[in-house]
């Protein structure tokens, strides 16, 4: 099995208020020097299967239709395993 | 604060300064892709005596845009105020942030309606959720607290795959940011209707009180008063066509493109209203503006033409969440949560600490100057010298030509009025039940129970009653109460009416509850003013709605036009939607829709007459759209709201529910589910049972009479001459299972099947 590592981040020019209150929390807690934080969600995806290039398609319209809203957020398709790496290329 | 990728860009860059603008007249500009025409082009610069520079485009692409200038519609609306009834309770007219009314003891309250069409088709719940943070920046800027919201909804086909891609977006981002803001969503409207497929109408209102002295207004006046610029820093959103003129003077420093979505904060909202609330307290500021469509374009300049002098802005001192923007961009931002306030200098310490407080960001950005002139500056060099009144006040007005579409006529013939009728009491029934579960008629509750109705504790009525009501104080127990109604099939059918009609509606509902009709808020909702035939609507639209304001004595305080919402060359139905507010001495006497005692008498208020052009029965029996809609009959709107005011007032009903779209038979329905009885109705003489039970005449409510009350009631109709018909009795409880709506000699329905039909639509569709 070949896991799938999605990343969807709001755009960056998109206000990340969940973002802006971890960056206000962090020097109140005792911790200086981060200038921004922006929060974002990270989906972890079992394929069952190959992972071929169809699987890889597929997942890149999942992603793009439901894991993100593309109108606010970009995403990013990893692929996690070594072995699956292997069958991609 | 930079993205990943992003150096700061050094400065100054390639500045295109006023001096730069003088020195090259003949530099190609993108008005065009700006959205600008040649003559306004043109216009410009002969306003300015040069080309000019890309601040200075940009900020007349926007206020001139049909959105902030209303170029295609002002010829219109100026009716508005030439037709404006006197009304002592007018505190504040049409042209400020919103209007405000004196509703006594020595409260004022403010109220608007908004659209958020647009945005919210693109990404429902941030442009639902922004439409409610923006409305309510409107009212808090006028000195009020907002106490409540309201939303009127209009989606594409309820089975449309799209509309549950909206609706249910919309919804949550409603009761998001209504819900964090801690303000009660008391009503409004949800519509379905092929025509608005693929441009949904989500207007929202909001509700404000304030005491008379804590009136502000939008005007920047005193010569060194300081500008301030406070809330959310500005970042690049709901940046439309200004990324043109962006693409011109960025290299490859910024983003790629530049979204026209703005994402909301409520959390932030919600401190920048308690932080502006301090602020009024202590009387320290002379001038306030929200920050909405247009941003700080809109604000510095509109707040510099109402006022008496000039403006002197430095634009790099704006707090910016991307430090890429260029000045284009931060002028044009419509980044959510911000206000500009213009502050005397000996104050501008209290401000700061005030907002430091609250944790809001706050910045001297300017200051009010003795010319005539607003000036912005980038890193001290001049990139704005214009009259700010040419640039908010005095945009392009168009005489749009009009003509009555050739359709209208062939469409008033189709008469609705011809289509076949149910034959027997078995097809009548069969007829209500498809009609209560229709998804215009159905229960709304899927969706009003995701809005928090009663956070503060001070509604009083909210969805499914005719209006919301608030109460505003809590020792006299005075409220005012709220409805907004339009019907995009009247309209279609006859626009001068089908306004009317919508205000008659609102206004009637207000007064069903027993509250006082004062004043009127709209959301004009049309096609594109460039089609003659759209013009046209929008022209009688008006008029009939100015002509209505004057009868009922209720002024129009403002509101909002959203145009072009439009497919192709296919319009949506012409869709005024207009919101009435009115004002109940004591809350405690308010009249809901519910049906709750048996025994007591039902009577129905008004003339029936056979009236189904756009109808809700023409709709969903035949999908039929054509022939005339209801009569109007203003002084009979009036006559009945002054019963329903007296009677509600004296104790003489205790239950009444406005008779619109549905016609009688929908009324029972809901007041009898919400009252959990039944009801048996006698079709009175000299009506059919069908026209008795679906026409749509306006005008009309039913009454839950007491028996104690029956003579005195009939005889105040009497005495007034509002036509009054016994049509039956409240009979069954539903927790006995003996509840039913029964015509006599025609059909029984169980409350349990009414029930059932009425309520598990809007679910099924949208699970």
């Amino acid at each position: 099995m070949a896991r799938v590592v999605v990343d969807v981040m709001l755009k960056p020019e998109i206000l990340d208020p969940q973002g802006q209150a971890v960056q206000r929390a962090l020097p109140r807690l005792g911790f200086e020097g981060i200038s921004d934080v922006r929060q974002g969600k990270r989906f972890e995806l079992e394929v069952d299967g190959p992972l071929d290039e169809a699987a890889l398609a597929r997942i890149h319209e999942m992603a793009e239709t439901f894991l993100a809203n593309t109108v606010i957020e970009d995403f990013v398709v990893k692929v996690e395993e070594a072995e699956a790496v292997k069958v991609e290329s | 604060m930079l993205h990943s990728s992003g150096e700061r860009p050094p400065y100054p860059r390639n500045l295109d300064t006023v001096k730069h603008a003088t020195e090259t007249p003949d530099v190609e500009q993108p008005w065009s892709e700006l959205g600008l025409k040649q003559d306004e082009y043109e216009r410009i610069r002969e306003i300015l005596g040069r080309r000019p520079t890309g601040a200075e485009l940009a900020m007349y692409s926007v206020m001139w845009s049909e959105h902030c200038s209303y170029k295609s519609s002002k010829v219109h609306l100026k009716q508005f105020g030439e037709k404006a009834p006197e009304n002592d309770a007018m505190l504040v007219g049409i042209g400020e942030n919103a209007g405000v009314v004196d509703v006594g003891q020595g409260y004022a309250v403010t109220f608007k309606v908004e659209s958020h069409n647009h945005p919210s088709y693109i990404e429902p719940y941030q442009g639902a959720a922004t439409g409610v943070g923006g409305i309510v920046r409107d009212i808090l800027a006028m000195g009020a607290r907002p106490v409540a919201v309201m939303d009127p909804l209009r989606f594409g086909a309820a089975d449309h795959p799209d509309t549950k891609r909206v609706l249910p977006g919309v919804v949550a981002g409603i009761g998001g940011y209504g819900n964090c803001l801690g303000l009660p969503n008391i009503g409004g409207e949800v519509v379905f209707d092929d025509c608005y497929q693929g441009n949904p109408l989500v207007n929202a209102l909001c509700v404000g009180v304030m005491k008379h002295e804590d009136i502000h207004l939008a005007k920047a006046s005193g010569t060194g008063n300081k500008v301030i610029l406070y809330g959310a820093r500005t970042g690049g959103d709901g940046i439309g066509g200004v990324s043109v003129l962006a693409s011109e003077t960025f290299e490859s420093t910024g983003p790629a493109k530049r979204p026209a979505v703005q994402v909301g904060d409520p959390f932030q909202e919600k401190l920048l209203i308690e932080c502006t609330l301090e602020i009024f307290k202590e009387n320290l500021v002379a001038g306030i503006q929200d920050l909405g469509g247009a941003g700080l374009s809109c604000a510095t300049s509109e707040l510099a033409s109402a006022g008496s002098g000039g403006m002197r802005v430095e634009l790099d001192t704006v707090p910016l969440r991307d430090a890429t923007l260029s000045p284009e961009e931060i002028l044009m931002s419509e980044s959510q949560e911000r206000m500009c306030a213009i502050v005397e200098p000996d104050k501008v310490d209290r401000f700061l600490e005030i907002c430091e407080k609250w944790d809001v960001i706050a910045t001297v950005i300017g200051e009010v100057t003795e010319g005539d002139r607003l000036e912005i500056f980038w890193h001290g060099e001049q990139i704005v010298d214009v009259p700010p009144r040419s640039v908010a006040h005095e945009g392009p007005t168009y005489h749009r030509p009009y003509e009555r579409p050739s359709w209208q006529d062939a469409l008033q013939a189709d008469d609705a009025n011809k289509l076949p009728r149910p034959a027997s009491g078995a097809e009548l029934k069969e007829q209500v039940l498809k009609l209560v579960a229709s998804p215009n008629q159905a229960s709304k509750s899927w969706i009003t129970d995701q809005y928090d109705r009663f956070v503060q504790g001070n509604t009083v009525l909210a969805q499914p009653e005719d209006s919301g009501m608030i109460r505003i104080d809590a020792d006299t127990n005075l409220g005012v109460a709220v409805a907004t109604d339009g019907n995009g099939r009247y309209a279609k059918l006859d626009p001068y009416a089908g306004a009317q009609l919508a205000l008659a509606e609102a206004y009637r509902n207000v007064a069903t509850t027993g509250a006082k009709p004062l004043a009127v808020s709209d959301c004009l909702n049309f096609g594109s003013p460039e089609d003659p035939a759209v013009m046209w609507q929008f022209a009688e639209a008006t008029r009939g709605l100015a002509d209505a304001c004057q009868t009922l004595g209720t002024p129009v305080t403002g509101g909002n036009v959203s145009l072009y919402n439009q497919t192709g060359e296919t319009a949506i139905h012409p869709t005024p939607v207009v919101a009435v507010l009115g004002v109940i001495d004591d809350v405690t006497r308010r009249t809901p829709v519910a049906f709750k005692e048996e025994g007591q008498l039902l009577y129905l208020l008004g003339d029936t007459k056979e009236e189904f052009g756009g109808s809700a029965w023409s709709q969903v029996i035949h999908g039929h759209l054509g022939g005339l809609p209801p009569a109007v009959d203003l002084e009979r709107e009036r006559l009945l709201a002054e019963i329903l005011i007296s009677a509600s007032r004296d104790g003489m009903i205790d239950a009444a529910h406005d008779l619109s779209d549905g016609g009688l038979i929908q009324a029972v329905v809901e007041s009898c589910l919400r009252g959990g009885t039944g009801a048996r109705l006698v079709v009175p003489d000299g009506l059919d049972a069908f026209t008795f039970l679906f026409s749509e005449s306006a005008g009309r409510a039913v009454v839950a009479v007491p028996r104690s009350e029956e003579l005195r009631f009939t005889d105040m109709c009497g005495a007034r001459g509002l036509p009054v018909t016994r049509i039956g009795v409240v009979d069954g409880a539903e927790s006995d299972s003996n509840a039913v709506v029964d015509v006599q000699g025609e059909f029984v329905l169980s409350l349990a099947e009414l029930r059932t039909a009425h309520e598990e639509t809007i679910p099924a569709l949208l699970v």
